[in-house]
């Protein structure tokens, strides 16, 4: 508690309309720490870092910073050019490079004056190279940023904040795209920066790595600042508790014995959009009373998989069956038809219609069903009554069934298609990436629900980037790289992280 | 400094206040022209309320000429609302005026009561087919409907003039490139004594309450507000996309077909080539203006109408030119857009750097 204070942020709040994103939340970053800011989808993290970056004016509240000479002083509030000029520096979770563009211009573009003929390349690829020879961020600076792997272009994005004289740096969500061994080399790299005096915020789900990686913790719950305490005393289950304001157990999971083939793939190949995520031979059976675990850093195939199996694209050549039958035309409908529930990866794109009501969205895939309809005119009062049943049980919460579905938070979405999915009593599930973005109590409602349907005798293939979860549900692991679906032999960690990086193929 | 916010939820009063108020500004922002012109501004709006209100049948002129307004704007609501980009509802409208002529001069022997039938049914039909075209090349090839659509109405035009130089040319008609004239049996029948307006007016509201229940209520219309909303979802919840968006096609063709049958047999009995002054564009306007609402596109079609005819009366009153009806129209359609940009985004003045240090 010795080090001095760099930044202060006192007493913001904002709201959007009703809801209350921050309430009056304080915190302080100090000189060369790691700050983990924790927190639930919703719990106001990005509103708080936007508040920081001048993208958003708070309702109330202030912001200081040190200056050069260490003293606190005001921070202009909604000027993002100011933020960035008093050196705050941001690396987002969606990288905004511009992928035909050499890692060098990408970190030295828009920090040149917009009327300069030439880029000054020579000052700035001395001042890049000193920020790597300093903090470690190996990344090869002449090739298109298109070339780069994941962990590289996260790299760039960090040189990019360095590049701007950044001395506090928020990482949000830095790992969510990373292989482990990656992760772990970010991990080191940021030591390393801090160790020259940086601070970094550092945004997460994950409790593992926050509880490794950062110094101190503080815990948003619903807007509010709830909790504060240093890593060290710190334990993974004081901080959920904290996160979601009660014990979340994870669900047990019982042995069962599985039974027959439900769906089977059998040498699936499809031509992917790169040499990576298509599909080469992929076969794969998953039977009553199991969960088929898919692990992978994403873009290795897995988008394209769950695509086929969703009946959005048909592969160029193999087969897929359903229980013994073989699929002869394969479309959504088809897929719906034979009793298979899909959870979307990109849920805002796949999973919901955002300008149409909650309760539309709820009865999309049941428009087949004779009692929704009577003359082909919808039967609103039934579509809204069960409507209103599927958000009770499963805990949707948001404006109401007759709202936009665009107004519910990312939880909420989740836990609509999730109603929509189950009510179905589906025998055969795909859940590609369903707790990705979620917090804690989505996500656990989501795992409970995939172990309920194991019970029940239902077939579940599980894609997954989150390895944890995977081996906390799955009854069999398989691995995805370049396209390629590798079998695991008793899901052991170590060989799985391998596979992940390539290097065990 | 102005900066943008989405609105998290856009107001009911926003949803009818903009179209309303875009109406309201397009028409006084015409009194710059008209003072450029040099004319009495008072007078000239003036001139133009009593161009629309003033008789019953400067009334019935106007709602003459909104009639095949409303089947346009429904024709582009229709298509716009699944993100059809039909852009083609003129040449439709030719093809349903040639298909009502070619059946209502006695080309096949229909017996009395069913020509006025066979003439709209084959009229919707020949629309139909000139959208289904562009939505064939779309949903097989992925060609761009807008173009497909807009190129297809010069296409169009020009097989209308060889059609009325040839095979559809009227032998009585002193070599003018016109078409015989509809049998009367095959006419829409007049509203109002000695008054222009016909029964297609009736028609056009009528399915524009249709289609209001179809879109928000049916089966239908809910697969079709999907593939315009988000067609990535509709696909995956096993919505065939394709076949929506064909039937959609079909539906705003034959609108705009109508609108050609609408006008020939309920209007001009026969059929040239300068039957329509851009209907079938005025309907995109239409459509914009109503916020792609059904019941909305009556309402914008009678005031796109009084537009019209109202400036008719003012130039032909105060010596200034009708093309002011047209740029009336056009700024309606900026003032709509900048609404409906109002109505997703709120603009909010923030503090200067100076306010915020005291």
């Amino acid at each position: 508690m010795s080090a001095k204070i760099i930044l202060s942020l006192q007493g913001l709040s904002k709201s959007f309309g009703d809801i209350n994103a921050n309430t009056n939340v304080s915190l302080d970053l100090r000189y060369g720490e790691v700050l983990a800011l924790l927190g639930e989808n919703g719990a106001g993290k990005t509103t708080l870092m936007n508040m920081l970056f001048g993208h958003y004016l708070p309702d109330s509240g202030e912001i200081f910073i040190s200056n050069k000479s260490g003293e606190m002083q005001p921070l202009s509030l909604g000027q993002p050019q100011i933020s960035l000029s008093m050196g705050i520096g941001m690396v987002h979770q969606h990288f905004t490079l511009a992928e035909n563009l050499t890692a060098l211009d990408n970190i030295v573009i828009g920090s040149e004056s917009l009327w300069s003929v030439k880029i000054n390349s020579e000052t700035a690829r001395t001042k890049v190279d000193l920020i790597i020879k300093k903090s470690g961020l190996n990344v090869s600076l002449d090739v298109p940023v298109g070339q780069l792997s994941v962990g590289e272009r996260q790299r760039v994005e960090i040189l990019k904040a360095l590049y701007r004289d950044a001395r506090i740096l928020v990482l949000d969500e830095p790992t969510a795209v990373l292989t482990p061994k990656e992760t772990d080399i970010l991990f080191d790299n940021v030591t390393s920066m801090t160790s020259n005096g940086l601070s970094v915020i550092f945004i997460s789900h994950k409790l593992r790595e926050v509880l490794n990686f950062s110094s101190r913790i503080i815990v948003l719950r619903g807007g509010k600042k709830v909790g504060e305490l240093s890593t060290n005393e710190a334990s993974e289950k004081k901080i959920a508790k904290l996160m979601v304001g009660e014990d979340s157990s994870l669900p047990k999971k019982d042995k069962l014995t599985t039974g027959k083939p439900l769906l089977s793939l059998s040498d699936v190949s499809a031509k992917g959009t790169s040499v990576r995520n298509g599909l080469v031979n992929v076969s794969l059976s998953v039977f009553e009373h199991e969960i088929l675990g898919i692990a992978g850093v994403s873009g290795n195939g897995q988008s394209l998989l769950a695509e086929v199996i969703s009946g959005l694209r048909k592969p160029d050549t193999g087969e897929m069956s359903f229980g013994s039958q073989k699929v002869s035309v394969l479309n959504p409908r088809e897929v719906i038809k034979a009793g298979v529930g899909r959870i979307p990866e990109d849920r805002h794109r796949d999973g919901i219609i955002g300008s149409m009501t909650v309760a539309e969205n709820l009865v999309i895939e049941s428009l087949r069903k004779p009692n929704v309809k009577r003359f082909g005119f919808l039967d609103r009062e039934l579509i809204n009554r069960s409507a209103l049943k599927l958000c009770e049980t499963y805990d949707v919460r948001g404006p109401g069934t007759q709202a936009a579905a665009r107004l519910l938070s990312g939880g909420n979405i989740q836990k609509m298609i999730l109603a929509r999915v189950f009510n179905n009593n589906p025998q055969i599930i795909l859940a590609n990436q369903p707790t990705r973005g979620l917090d804690l109590g989505a996500a656990g409602e989501v795992e409970r629900r995939l172990l309920d349907a194991r019970k029940r005798g239902a077939g579940t293939i599980l894609i997954s980037e989150d390895l944890d979860e995977i081996l906390r549900l799955s009854d069999r692991v398989l691995v995805m790289h370049g396209g390629i679906l590798i079998e695991t032999e008793n899901k052991d960690r170590e060989q799985i992280g391998l596979i992940m990086a390539g290097e065990k193929v | 400094m102005i900066r943008i916010e989405p609105r998290n939820s856009s107001s009911r009063f926003l949803k009818f206040g903009i179209p309303i108020a875009s109406a309201l500004i397009s028409l006084l922002l015409a009194a710059i022209p008209l003072a450029f012109a040099g004319a009495d501004i008072g007078l000239a709006y003036l001139v133009m309320v009593k161009g629309v209100f003033g008789s019953v049948f400067a009334f019935s002129e106007m709602l003459t000429r909104a009639t095949p307004l409303i089947f346009t704007g429904l024709a582009a609501t229709v298509a716009f609302r699944a993100r059809l980009w039909n852009i083609g509802a003129e040449g439709q409208l030719y093809l349903g005026a040639m298909a009502a002529v070619a059946v209502g001069t006695g080309l096949f022997d229909v017996s009395g009561i069913l020509l006025l039938p066979m003439i709209i049914l084959v009229g919707c039909l020949a629309g139909a087919v000139g959208m289904a075209i562009p939505a064939t090349l779309k949903t097989k090839f992925g060609a761009d409907e807008v173009v497909t659509t807009l190129l297809l109405n010069f296409i169009i035009l020009i097989f209308l003039q060889m059609m009325l130089e040839g095979p559809l040319k009227d032998p009585m008609g002193l070599g003018w490139p016109q078409s015989a004239p509809i049998l009367d049996q095959g006419m829409l029948p007049p509203l109002l004594n000695r008054m222009r307006v016909h029964s297609g007016l009736i028609i056009a509201v009528m399915i524009a309450v249709i289609l209001q229940l179809l879109i928000n209520r049916s089966v239908w219309g809910f697969k079709l507000r999907a593939v315009g909303e988000n067609i990535f979802a509709a696909r995956h919840a096993g919505i065939s996309v394709n076949k929506t968006l064909f039937g959609v096609a079909i539906l705003s063709g034959a609108l705009a077909g109508l609108a050609g049958v609408s006008e020939v047999a309920g209007l001009k009995g026969y059929l040239t080539a300068d039957l329509s002054p851009g209907f079938g564009y005025t309907g995109i306007v239409v459509a914009m203006l109503a916020g792609l609402s059904p019941v909305g596109v009556v309402a914008a079609a009678l005031f796109i109408a009084s537009v019209f005819v109202g400036a008719d009366s003012m130039s032909r009153a105060m010596g200034v030119s009708s093309y002011l009806a047209d740029l009336v129209v056009a700024m309606s359609l900026l003032c709509v857009l900048i609404g409906g940009f109002v109505t997703h985004y709120k603009l909010i003045l923030t503090k200067s750097v100076k306010d915020n240090k005291e």
